[in-house]
């Protein structure tokens, strides 16, 4: 007759003994430890299970209950590192480290954020971190949430965040639940999502899971930051632990970033000193506010101008270097060009031309130098192409930019001689007339369309700064307009925090509720200008900051289309001589209109909207302040150009 | 995202323009305006011709003659996507250009005081 088998004993036997395909991305032939596992006691061919009698229960199967369990530890675990908070869309595969965070660890650090979708959680982990300045954990199944969370790592991975994932699965066939249970297991968890986190592991132990999950935080926190994903195994979460205080929590240690070679320092320095054009871009070049200092002081200290890319608050939008709005002009008159952290150095220094032939040309005048500093050339995948074209560099360092910047800047001062010291000033002194000049520029540009209906972007922004600018104010949404930068004095790291790396639509809602999660015990006033059509992909996130008390001003940029791909289906419609008023074919969200304050409201944030009148915009934002001010998320919609209709047609 | 800017395309050295009218057609301002927005101009160019430096320049204001105008609407030399003769006329083209040309000037930026 067979035996009954114990989940916690057996399945343990079977973790140990078993090789679990995960990390190696393949699925090996069972061992013969695992093997045995499986095997009926005295080696009969009896089946595994068969029908018994409730009375015939084992008594050690009978034990019912058990005062610590494997996912107690686990908590222990991520208490040590710092994890502040966790998000989740609850489920079964991970229950147990579910029930342990809010009992044993008494919902706090970690403390579980309810989410409404996969996507959201971790788009709220993302903008977190570049808050925060560390990870943030993401709790979802192994299966079917991390098929939901897939497109929001992937914009993680693009823009270099770390996000701490932990998965759920059920690796023992034998020990599954009948139904959904199996539909929710899978052979190789982190599979479906490998090419786009850093690393990844299922542990197959307690101990397993203390060392990796220290090794995960190491791995994530060195640059390039990227997401890590750990699958933790149902029954190790299950698993009664009589000994819980006699396990160890690895330290998890941290890695310095990479600084670029001092030879290669010296050569950047002697080009930059000795250039009559230099000019520094940067994309992710601030990991952190003493970034942003140390490209002032590197701009100041050769008075060159610095063009902002926007991949995170690089420079501030009022310094007189600061020329991000004449990147052509100055990219095409550059001796040398010091890229600082790029996604794109060859999209910075070609044009490329979108017409029937696609055709590109560099825009650089000859013999001008070219010099990288990333740490994207350290790590690189081949599958998904966020790498982008290869470009042509003279001089690359693969290191992290803010780590070599203070050895930079004590180069170039070692070889700035008085001379070469008039010469800077006398171009800094033409660069601070050209960014005055840029400034009136911008503000000629905004009255166009000021007292327009649908509302103007320029207008938008402006209304928004008018209602800001005395407080500490966060802004925390997508680089979708460039108004900010050109309009509002943004000069402090946590003032801006670039977009979502990957370009994937539905990153801009949960972001901002991830910052403002984040910016909530500093008092900052965080504020996200959001789409239409992202935030329609998971609103619930709007609940989420509701239920979590989480401030946060949205201020809709309801164009009530998706508007980049109305450009696109003109583009084609013109090339192809035919239908060029049909752009609005699927491209458009209107018939109906979303009333998104209703949407908000019922979801619990304070809300006021459709608002299309350009002179109701202000006091209607400055009422949502004070909502946000007694701690509650707020939403005002706006009508924005350029919608497809006149406002008088949208009924 | 890149988008690349039509501003540029508009300073860009023309590149051999296709042949234009000699004189400009009479252009309907009425029929000008609807044009703009049913073929899609307001798309990058905005409702109000302000422009956009990630899409398209102003147009309001921003005096061209309309030979110049038709010409690279024809054969753009940057990012704009061509429209023939097929599907913009040479009347339609006109009717949008006396648009653009009755388009008032803005407000000053002193009379505006969240941009001072």
């Amino acid at each position: 007759m067979g035996k009954r088998r114990d989940f916690s004993a057996t399945r343990r036997k079977f973790l140990k003994g078993a090789a679990v395909a995960g990390a190696a991305g393949i699925a090996r032939p069972v061992e013969p430890a695992a093997a045995a596992a499986f095997a009926p006691p005295g080696g009969a061919t009896a089946p595994i299970q068969e029908a018994r009698s409730e009375s015939s229960i084992p008594a050690e199967v009978d034990v019912l209950t058990t005062e610590h369990c494997g996912s107690d530890f686990m908590v222990d675990v991520l208490r040590s590192l710092d994890m502040e908070y966790i998000c989740s869309n609850p489920g079964s595969s991970f229950r147990a480290l579910h029930e342990s965070i809010v009992n044993y660890g008494g919902n706090q650090k970690p403390e579980f954020i309810t989410c409404l979708h996969e996507e959201s959680s971790v788009g709220m982990a993302h903008g977190y971190f570049k808050i925060e300045g560390k990870p943030l954990g993401v709790l979802a199944h192994g299966t079917v949430g991390l098929q939901h969370a897939a497109m929001a790592i992937y914009n993680a991975y693009c823009d270099r965040v770390p996000v701490f994932m932990v998965v759920g699965n059920t690796i023992d066939a034998t020990m599954r639940r009948p139904g959904v249970e199996w539909l929710h297991s899978v052979q190789d968890a982190a599979s479906i999502v490998r090419d786009f986190v850093k690393w990844d592991d299922t542990p197959i132990s307690l101990a397993h899971f203390a060392e990796s999950a220290a090794r995960a935080y190491k791995i994530t926190m060195t640059a390039p930051m990227e997401p890590v994903l750990l699958v933790i195994d149902s029954e190790l979460q299950e698993r009664p632990l009589s000994d819980k205080d006699k396990m160890r929590v690895v330290r998890a240690t941290r890695t310095s970033p990479p600084q670029g070679d001092s030879g290669a320092i010296a050569e950047a320095a002697k080009l930059l000193v000795a250039a009559q054009t230099p000019v520094i871009i940067a994309d992710r070049a601030a990991r952190t506010a003493a970034g942003m200092k140390y490209l002032v002081e590197l701009a100041e200290a050769l008075q060159a101008p610095v063009i902002d890319q926007g991949g995170r608050m690089n420079f501030p939008t009022r310094h007189a270097l600061n020329q991000s709005g004449r990147a052509r002009a100055l990219v095409s008159d550059a001796d040398v060009i010091l890229g600082l952290e790029l996604t794109d150095f060859w999209g910075s220094v070609n044009a490329f031309r979108d017409q029937m032939h696609r055709t590109s040309r560099p825009i650089t005048k000859a013999g001008a130098k070219l010099i990288s500093i990333t740490a994207g050339d350290l790590y690189m995948k081949s599958n998904y192409q966020d790498f982008e074209r290869y470009p042509e560099i003279d001089l690359a360092m693969a290191a992290d930019a803010e780590a070599t910047l203070p050895a930079l800047i004590e180069a170039v001062k070692r070889l700035t001689n008085p001379d070469r010291k008039k010469i800077f000033q006398e171009r800094g002194a033409k660069l601070a007339t050209a960014h005055k000049a840029a400034l009136d520029q911008s503000k000629a540009d905004a009255t166009y369309g000021w007292d327009a209906s649908p509302i103007s972007t320029a207008r938008l922004f402006g209304e928004v700064w008018g209602q800001i600018r005395n407080e500490d104010w966060s802004l925390v949404s997508s680089t979708q307009s460039n108004w900010p930068a050109r309009l509002w004095n943004i000069d402090k790291y946590s003032q801006f925090i670039g977009g979502s790396g990957g370009a994937g639509v539905g990153y801009g809602a949960p972001a901002a509720v991830g910052a403002a999660l984040a910016n909530r015990k500093y008092g900052r006033l965080t504020v996200n200008i959001q789409n239409d059509g992202d935030l329609m992909y998971a609103p619930g996130v709007l609940w989420t900051a509701a239920h979590h008390r989480i401030p946060l001003l949205n201020v809709m940029h309801n164009n009530r289309a998706y508007h980049q791909e109305v450009m696109h289906l003109q583009r084609m419609a013109s090339r192809h001589n035919r239908g060029i008023d049909r752009a609005a074919i699927g491209t458009t969200i209107d018939d109906p209109n979303i009333d998104y304050a209703k949407m908000a409201q019922s979801m619990g944030c304070y809300a006021e909207g459709p608002i299309t009148d350009p002179k109701d915009l202000g006091p209607a934002i400055g009422r949502a302040i004070a909502a946000v001010k007694r701690g509650q998320p707020a939403l005002v919609d706006v009508v924005t150009q350029p919608p497809m209709k006149p406002v008088e047609e949208m009924s | 995202m890149s988008v690349f800017l039509l501003m540029l395309a508009l300073l860009a050295p023309p590149q051999a323009p296709a042949p234009a009218p000699a004189t400009a057609p009479r252009g309907d301002v009425g029929n000008g305006k609807v044009l703009y927005t049913k073929i899609g101009c307001y798309q990058c160019h905005g409702r109000e011709a302000q422009g956009a430096t990630a899409t398209g320049p102003r147009l309001n204001q921003n005096p061209i003659t309309y030979t110049r105008f038709v010409a690279y609407i024809r054969k753009p030399t940057g990012e704009m996507p061509p429209y023939t003769a097929k599907v913009v006329t040479d009347q339609q083209a006109a009717d949008i250009f006396a648009f653009l040309q009755s388009l008032p000037k803005p407000p000053a930026v002193d009379s505006i005081p969240l941009l001072r």
